[in-house]
């Protein structure tokens, strides 16, 4: 009875609008650089996810709790401060503590910056809405764009490399599909799997 | 000359800044709705790329001498939405035509990755002055191009395809996406970056 009153709270329709009705990269169609770029391995991919899902959460935070003191004109402004000085810890937090997968991650871990769904949640959710409903929608939409970038990356990982997380998993008769590996199969992946979550939720465009 | 000369058709063709590596894929995906506004589009990249690039460079050397590289993105990321404000009030007054033609794409332009893209990179690949701005510029062109060309097959497909619902829109993008960054691929050996 009480996990069928919580589907009908606040807190769960965030939740699952940014898990999957309203997923960042498949629907909303948003932060798809980092998310075929650094796909091809399944460690990078949660490093990268867990870094965009820090910067959303701690920046909307922020935004939300300063958004009665920003005047309107100079917003986009303070949201870029904001996002860059947060990015800018966890770069060196990659650096200082996993330096293989910030060398791997390169210039796309800077580049979060300007994901969209970082500069998106600030604009249309973190302005309008308290601080505890914003650290929610952030969670779930870092979350929605993480669980997104490691179902890319075992695909890719798995048919591309034969291994998972650095684990060998296929037979030793495998044979790699190089195609997968390189930029061009993370868009047919993330291509398949947009269209296979469109149809399941019945969200078309003309 | 040899050596500007291989960067720039590289940063064309082989190392393509949208379909080899990947960036600026938001504004290429929603903007690619018809070729005049994806020209329109990408003319504006070109420009703010490559005035960003020249921009970003001195102002990196000063932070290179001052110690303090740790800086580099956030110092970036303002000159970049300063020079595109800068830039839209310049044209917007002078230029009132080429305004109405792509003035509201300029704002959409602080939040490409490309342009903040290219500042990071000749700041990881340690290049010169002159092979920033060749660099730029050709990647910009690059970019002017996969738009372009994302948006012609996009239409045509519109208009004689029948594609499955669910992948009608935006997620056809991606499988044409696909196969454009595969023809690409051809182009390996091409310059050097």
């Amino acid at each position: 009875m009480k996990l069928l009153r919580m589907k009908y709270t606040k807190w769960f329709q965030t939740l699952k609008n940014g898990i999957s009705s309203q997923n960042p990269i498949l629907i909303s169609v948003l932060g798809i650089c980092s998310a075929l770029a650094v796909t091809n391995q399944v460690e990078n991919a949660i490093a990268m996810g867990l870094g965009v899902t820090f910067v959303v959460i701690a920046s909307s935070s922020t935004v939300s709790l300063i958004r009665n003191f920003v005047p309107s004109k100079i917003r986009m402004v303070a949201y870029m401060v904001i996002i860059s000085a947060y990015v800018i810890l966890v770069q060196m937090f990659l650096e200082g503590f996993f330096p293989t997968i910030a060398k791997n991650l390169s210039a796309y871990v800077g580049l979060i910056i300007t994901n969209c769904i970082v500069m998106g949640r600030a604009e249309a959710y973190a302005i309008k809405n308290p601080v505890k409903y914003t650290f929610i929608d952030g969670f779930a939409n870092g979350m929605g764009y993480t669980l997104v970038l490691i179902v890319v990356a075992s695909i890719r990982e798995i048919l591309g490399f034969g291994t998972w997380l650095g684990l060998p998993v296929m037979p030793g008769s495998w044979i790699n599909w190089v195609v997968l590996s390189i930029a061009p199969g993370g868009f047919f992946i993330i291509g398949l799997l947009a269209w296979g979550l469109r149809s399941l939720t019945k969200t078309y465009e003309e | 000359m040899e050596r500007l000369w291989d960067l720039f058709l590289a940063s064309i063709l082989s190392q393509n800044i949208a379909l080899i590596f990947i960036l600026g894929m938001c504004s290429l995906i929603a903007v690619s709705t018809s070729i005049k506004n994806a020209l329109n589009m990408g003319v504006a990249v070109v420009l703010v790329v490559t005035l960003t690039a020249m921009i970003n460079w001195p102002i990196y050397q000063l932070l290179i001498l001052t110690n303090t590289t740790k800086l580099a993105l956030l110092v970036f990321i303002i000159t970049i939405a300063a020079t595109v404000q800068l830039l839209e009030m310049f044209i917007e007054k002078f230029l009132p035509k080429v305004y109405n033609s792509f003035g509201i794409f300029l704002p959409l332009i602080t939040v490409n990755c490309v342009v903040l893209a290219i500042s990071l990179f000749f700041m990881n690949r340690e290049y010169t002055f002159a092979e920033t701005t060749v660099f730029a510029f050709g990647s910009g062109l690059g970019w002017l191009l996969a738009i372009v060309l994302l948006s012609g097959v996009r239409i045509k497909m519109k208009e004689i395809s029948n594609i499955p619902k669910g992948l009608r829109g935006r997620a056809i993008s991606f499988i044409i996406l696909g196969i454009l960054a595969l023809a690409f691929f051809a182009f390996t050996g091409i310059g050097s970056a």
